[in-house]
């Protein structure tokens, strides 16, 4: 190869190279959403009810216990499962059932979704049983909401005061 | 596929090594580049650093002042440090795959492949964590597509998600843990990328000078004429429709919205499994190693310089001869290349007193077979311009055999002692010697050509006496699938030998 010919395509590589790092660091664009939708997220996680009631120590039990392990209630650690339902505008959207976390069955279980909504008004009709009942419900909760094009609705659930949180 | 990968890898570096030479071919140099590109994310990523604001309310805002109130500097460097942390992408897959295709990972070569693959993730972690630090819409989209990916895992008690939920629940706290893994993964990547390269004697861990200067303009120039910029800052109140991504670092992301997050942990996952085992895939035999022969070695070290695995440890003398010093050979790391047979001052075919026994050699070809072998070969020649090829196994060079062409094959021709074509040429066994092997930085054992070239021209140890006739001696380093340019160099090598009375002393 003469040498004229060997640097042009020294600089032909380099060229490519650069513009192919240039180009693809920040392009083509990736169209991740609609726009002209409104997002619902819904994140809850909650620590469900124990399965067995905890039992009350008697005050020698107490004292039987590690000075640092020392507590009034004993408690089985498992949990009940997460039943959560939403309707939307009178219709069933999600109808989830989660089991609690750990490996003992003692964590809080959680429930993440996120689906798309057409904007405008809405109704949002939330159902959550969190106790080892079979039928009926711990929480409901309905709500109308505006949703935007473009924009997030979050649903979460406040455990310390039982409210679900629209926003 | 290996074979077709070699051939792609051949077609392409054919004309790049034309232009840019052998040794400055930018494909022969990828490891060393990736280095390189570490080497310039991480300065460059250190000034970043300085002028970077590392909590999540300001950090966009400071990422703006770097990159328009001081773009000469802040935002060259900016520039610098996404273009070559992408440019290490390129490489290192590139390395990979080149890597696969030269064979360069079974058996007792495990070690380097095998290490390689948490670089990859190790790459990817510093990569996708730089994003976040910009908190723009990219980072957001990022930040909430891995965290829902994460929480696919069943390790978190409460989702990460929730940390991205709306503005109002935004945690600094995840984000702090960001900056903290995207100066403390490079810093691993680099202790990795060290233990990469520790069954390798002599790794080559900067590239050629010319070709370091060439990339390092190339990325100057890019970040010059297309800075790299923010997109708008994120607001976690809206959805960011549409993202301009960096497709090196995360193309894996579109994926996720058309392929639930555990299959895609079971292939991330499984892909690594698979990769990490190809080394065993099928499992290699190991031929035997190196042997030392005591009395012949006088624990010069040379074996040991020029061994490319670091197999050789001089050792103190285990016997009562009165050198210091003798070879051992470690069976672990030899990967019976027979290179340290090449570089032993004791393997010299002319050693008349008694059999020749080098101080180290292979016992599957030993140095006495070689030079029966030469002496044979010779005896079976015809015509006045012989010719006898020492080539390497994988060199592709015993076709070239012929009535006036003889052809002796070693597993890497860095194996030939030099004495060997002093002892042709002088003994008149041939007119010619020819060596030939792989091009440069694709020589299977790593350093083979490099000695070879380096002895015949006298600037290592053993150099080929002064007296042998250099236009007597053709060099061949070509791709063994290129056996049409060895017939024409052989050719054009045979064409200029005299007949072989006038020109030896
Ligand atoms: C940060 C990323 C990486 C860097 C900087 C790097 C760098 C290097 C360097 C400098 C060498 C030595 C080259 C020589 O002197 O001959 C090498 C060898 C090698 N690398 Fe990498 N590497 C990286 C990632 C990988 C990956 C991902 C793989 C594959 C999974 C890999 C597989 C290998 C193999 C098989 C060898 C050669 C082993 C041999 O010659 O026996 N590397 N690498
Ligand atoms: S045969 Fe190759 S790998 Fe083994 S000791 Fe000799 S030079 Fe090193
Ligand atoms: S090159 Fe030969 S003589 Fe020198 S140390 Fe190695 S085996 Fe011994």
């Amino acid at each position: 190869m003469p040498r004229v010919a060997g640097i042009a395509l020294q600089i032909v590589a380099y060229a490519a190279f650069a513009a192919s790092i240039g180009y693809l660091s920040s392009s083509p664009d990736y169209r991740y959403g609609n726009e002209r939708m409104a997002v619902v997220k819904i994140s809850v996680s909650h620590a469900t009810e124990r399965l067995e009631p905890c039992e009350a120590l008697s005050p020698e039990e107490i004292a039987k216990l590690a000075p640092n392990m020392r507590r009034d209630l004993q408690c089985a650690r498992e949990r009940a499962s997460l039943t959560l339902e939403l309707a939307v505008d009178g219709v069933g959207m999600l109808d989830l059932r989660e089991p609690p976390s750990g490996l003992w069955s003692d964590g809080p279980a959680s429930v993440y979704r996120r689906f798309e909504l057409p904007p405008g008004r809405h109704r949002l009709a939330l159902r959550m049983r969190d106790s080892a009942r079979a039928e009926g419900w711990d929480y409901e909760h309905a709500q109308d909401v505006e949703l935007a094009a473009g924009r997030y609705l979050t649903v979460t659930f406040r455990s310390e005061t039982g409210e679900f949180v629209l926003r | 596929m290996k074979r077709v990968l070699a051939a792609l890898f051949a077609r392409i570096e054919a004309p790049l090594a034309a232009a840019f030479g052998p040794r400055n071919q930018p494909f022969a140099n990828l490891g060393a580049l990736g280095w390189f590109f570490f080497w310039i994310a991480a300065v460059s990523g250190i000034y970043l650093y300085i002028f970077f604001d590392t909590g999540v309310v300001n950090a966009w805002e400071s990422v703006e002042a770097i990159t328009h109130e001081q773009w000469y500097a802040g935002g060259v460097m900016r520039s610098l440090h996404r273009y070559s942390s992408d440019a290490l992408v390129v490489v290192v897959v590139l390395h990979l795959l080149r890597e696969f295709a030269l064979d360069r990972l079974r058996g007792k070569r495990f070690f380097a492949w095998l290490t390689g693959v948490p670089l990859l993730w190790l790459i990817y972690v510093c990569g996708i964590s730089g994003y976040w630090l910009v908190w723009d819409e990219l980072a957001q989209y990022i930040a909430i597509a891995s965290a829902e990916w994460l929480d696919v895992l069943p390790i978190f008690g409460e989702p990460i998600a929730n940390n991205f939920l709306n503005s109002e629940t935004l945690g600094g706290r995840f984000f702090t843990l960001m900056v903290f893994i995207h100066i403390f993964g490079p810093l691993f990547l680099l202790l990795m990328m060290w233990v990469h390269i520790q069954r390798h004697a002599r790794a080559r861990v900067n590239p050629p000078r010319a070709l370091a200067t060439g990339t390092l303009a190339a990325l100057l120039a890019l970040s010059l004429a297309y800075p790299a910029v923010s997109q708008p800052p994120a607001d976690l109140d809206v959805v960011p429709a549409s993202v301009g991504l960096d497709w090196f670092y995360l193309a894996g992301f579109p994926l996720l919205d058309v392929v639930p997050g555990g299959i895609m942990w079971l292939a991330v996952g499984g892909g690594s499994l698979l990769l990490a085992i190809l080394p065993w895939a099928p499992p290699a035999k190991s031929p035997p190693v190196a042997v030392v022969d005591l009395d012949n070695c006088n624990g010069c070290g040379r074996c040991a310089d020029d061994c490319p695995y670091g197999a050789i440890e001089m050792a103190p003398r285990s016997d009562d001869k009165a050198y210091d010093r003798e070879a051992v050979v470690d069976a672990d790391l030899c990967l019976s290349c027979g290179i340290c047979a090449g570089a032993c001052p004791t393997a010299t075919p002319f050693r008349r007193a008694g059999p020749l026994v080098p101080g180290i050699e292979l016992p599957q070809q030993r140095i006495a077979a070689l030079r029966e072998q030469v002496i044979q070969l010779s005896a079976d020649l015809s015509g006045d311009r012989r010719i006898v090829v020492f080539a390497c196994d994988q060199a592709g060079a015993d076709t070239l055999a012929r009535d006036d062409t003889g052809v002796l094959t070693m597993p890497c021709v860095g194996m030939l002692p030099p004495p060997f074509i002093d002892f042709v040429l002088s003994r008149r066994l041939a007119e010619g010697v020819m060596l030939a092997g792989c091009p440069e930085h694709a020589c299977h054992y790593r350093l083979g050509d490099d000695w070879t070239r380096q002895r015949v021209a006298r600037t290592r140890d053993p150099f080929l006496r002064e007296r042998v006739p250099r236009q007597r001696v053709a060099q061949n380093w070509q791709r063994p699938h290129r056996r049409d340019l060895r017939v024409t160099e052989l050719a054009a090598f045979r064409a200029t030998l005299a007949d072989g009375s006038t020109d030896h002393a």
